[in-house]
């Protein structure tokens, strides 16, 4: 078996507050191969952007890391001390945000924000830095790089931004990447460039990612795997086309459903029932049981793990049954 | 040089143009001049050719061109109760001033900017809790205050500075400075104290509240995520992005401090142009009043000036206009 690049296991985020300990992300576990693209989806507030600021060591006190371990190629990163991740962040995990307009510091060119992180993590100089800079707007494809390299931020459409961002969280080849939503706040009709770009520039560079949206069409498009989040847990992880054709959480069925599709003939799109709960009222048992069409009593009582049914994960207690 | 600062230059100058006008008018309706330079004795005639000469009889208009061509030389005629030039009198005391208000000025700005800073990083440390609580001592005690409490503390008390005056002064040409000599230093430091102390405690809470607020942004996050060092995120990229508003914020206060050494060149007997304007509002001396609305005007246009040019410096958005001549 290869190891994998980076190992998730039992991980749990939490924030103590006046009433108690909010429990934000509740020990989940999962897995990223070399090279590989993994869609992480699950409506807003499921844990996936905390999820992505744990594994490269940004998460925001008050939150923070209560159990589990975090591996990047069998090397434990969740408790380094800050000098040392410093050195694994931009150099082996690299990340893209959801706004391309604020991701760059408006005061300095492009130029000097790109080969200020190259000489962070190499040793370059000054002018093999700025020529792998301009390799690198070229590759990302921005128009006249050697000349745009000295322009400021402010001169760039929030496409080519974004560009620009991609060629920074790419500038010393870090082995994944964390996108957490980077088209969000694009131009619909540049968001697909955007992601073909991103796919295209990992599989050049043999770069995983962890691609964290809410778009299941870019998923489906795009990512080899997807984990699907409900309320802070993992409800299903499994192959892309396994999960959009035969998802089995009811869950991510409901996900699935929603995704509008130029191939089958729909007549409407469905939509899940209820609103998820607030870290505060996550019920006992499977958290999605109140809004579960196929909500049994044991739904209620005792938690799902994550199992293996096959061709996916998944944690449902309907499918536990046709394992046993 | 961009057209934007050409702008402001165009500006200074109606502003400058306005300000001339109110000292015009004080100079010729607050009071009689001629009343005013004359002793009870002196006959009707001998007033008549004193007004006369002194083209008082002019058109308004002439009177008030021949005005700001007297003030563009910096001549504000004779000072009423000094009897002498008050071109004189202001080289005589612009220096005290200018040093005081310059080193009040850099004190405020090398200690209350690392000061903001530190707070701004470690907003939980008991250092900056420290930094707040005085601050709020600068901000809300009154400036004759701390000068009397300084004065009793560090003159009275402990006699380690003296209460009052400027010191030893070396002279250089017209130009006069306390710097250079121990007592002229000495002097210094309890006026300096009082008239920096609330633009310190200002710029502290500026810069502290402005570096939580960059910490804050996705620019700050994005340079935390690609590995650079703190030193890089907090002194290269934070710290630019405060010095916007604090170059604005001290711009101002250097004009403030200026305008503000009147009452910390009082309680210290700072022989300034503080000190000379108030006894002239005591006197009625209109052309030192007058002159010294125009020269704290010029100070402030000067100031905003610079400070306008040093945004540009700071900010390349500014620049907006080159950066389309260079195609994007
Ligand atoms: N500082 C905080 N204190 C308390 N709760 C927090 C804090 N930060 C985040 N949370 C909670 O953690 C949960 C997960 O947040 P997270 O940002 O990971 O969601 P998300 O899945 O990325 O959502 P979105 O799609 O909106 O980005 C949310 O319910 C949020 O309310
Ligand atoms: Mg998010």
């Amino acid at each position: 078996m290869n190891t994998p690049l980076l190992n998730v296991e039992n991980l749990c985020i939490e924030f103590p507050t006046r009433r108690g300990t909010l429990v934000a992300v509740d020990d989940i576990s999962f897995t990223i191969n070399p090279g590989e693209i993994v869609g992480v989806v699950g409506e807003s507030g499921a844990g996936k952007s905390l999820t992505g600021q744990s594994i490269i060591g940004l998460l925001e006190p008050p939150g923070r890391i209560a159990g589990g371990s975090i591996r990047l190629n069998d090397q434990r990163i969740d408790n380094l001390p800050e000098n040392q991740m410093r050195k694994i962040r931009g150099k082996k995990i690299g990340m893209i945000f959801q706004d391309p307009l604020t991701s760059l510091n408006p005061l300095y060119t492009i130029g000097k924000q790109l080969i200020e992180t190259i000489q962070t993590h190499t040793d370059m100089t000054v002018t093999q830095a700025r020529e792998h800079a301009v390799n690198l707007l070229e590759e990302v494809g921005i128009p006249a790089a050697a000349k745009r390299i000295d322009h400021y931020p402010y001169q760039f459409s929030g496409g080519m931004r974004q560009r620009v961002v991609i060629a920074l969280a790419l500038c010393v080849n870090p082995l994944l990447i964390i996108a957490d939503e980077p088209t969000t706040a694009l131009d619909v009709s540049i968001q697909a460039q955007i992601i073909t770009l991103l796919k295209k520039l990992c599989k050049d560079h043999g770069t995983a990612v962890i691609l964290i949206t809410h778009d299941m069409g870019v998923i489906a498009e795009t990512a080899d795997r997807v984990a699907v989040m409900y309320a802070g847990r993992l409800v299903e992880v499994g192959l892309v086309r396994q999960v959009v054709k035969q998802a089995a959480h009811p869950y991510a069925k409901g996900l699935m459903n929603a995704i509008p599709s130029l191939t089958k003939r729909v007549e409407k799109l469905t939509q899940i029932d209820g609103t998820m709960p607030g870290l505060k009222d996550i019920p006992n048992g499977c958290a999605f049981h109140p809004r579960c069409p196929d909500c049994m009593d044991i739904c209620r009582e005792k938690r799902p793990e994550l199992t293996d049914i096959g061709p996916t994960q998944v944690a449902c207690w309907s499918y536990h049954d046709c394992k046993h | 040089m961009p057209a934007f600062i050409i702008r402001r230059l165009l500006q200074s100058m109606i502003v400058m143009f306005f300000v001339a006008m109110v000292a015009f008018l004080m100079f010729n309706y607050v009071g009689d001049p001629v009343h005013q330079m004359v002793g009870i004795d002196t006959s009707f005639e001998d007033r008549e050719a004193l007004r006369e000469s002194l083209g008082l009889n002019d058109p308004v208009p002439v009177q008030f061109f021949r005005f700001i061509g007297n003030a563009a030389k910096f001549e504000f005629g004779i000072s009423y109760q000094h009897k002498r030039s008050v071109t004189g009198l202001f080289k005589e005391r612009l220096p005290a001033t200018l040093e005081l208000s310059f080193v009040a000025a850099l004190l405020s700005l090398v200690i209350g900017l690392p000061m903001g800073v530190y707070a701004g990083l470690k907003p939980d440390g008991w250092l900056s809790k420290v930094f707040l609580s005085f601050s709020l001592i600068g901000v809300s005690l009154p400036t004759f205050l701390i000068g009397i409490l300084l004065i009793f503390i560090f003159a009275v008390t402990l006699g380690w500075l003296p209460s009052y005056g400027r010191g030893e002064v070396m002279h250089i040409g017209w130009w006069s400075t306390g710097l250079p000599t121990i007592s002229g230093l000495k002097a210094l430091i309890m006026p300096s104290i009082t008239l920096g102390l609330f633009q310190l405690t200002l710029i502290m809470r500026l810069v502290r509240s402005e570096m939580l607020e960059v910490l804050r942004t996705d620019y700050i996050k994005f340079a935390r995520a690609r590995g650079l060092s703190n030193r890089a995120i907090y002194f290269g990229h934070a710290l630019k992005n405060t010095l916007v508003p604090v170059i604005t914020i001290t711009g101002l206060q250097i004009g403030s401090i200026i305008a503000f050494a009147i009452i910390t060149e009082t309680v210290f007997q700072w022989p300034g142009m503080g000190l000379l304007f108030l006894q002239a509002i005591h006197n009625v001396d209109i052309p030192i009043m007058a002159a010294y609305l125009m020269l704290v005007a010029f100070f402030f246009v000067v100031i905003n000036l610079t400070v306008d040019i040093l945004y540009y410096v700071v900010d390349p958005r500014l620049r907006l206009d080159l950066g389309k001549a260079n195609g994007s």
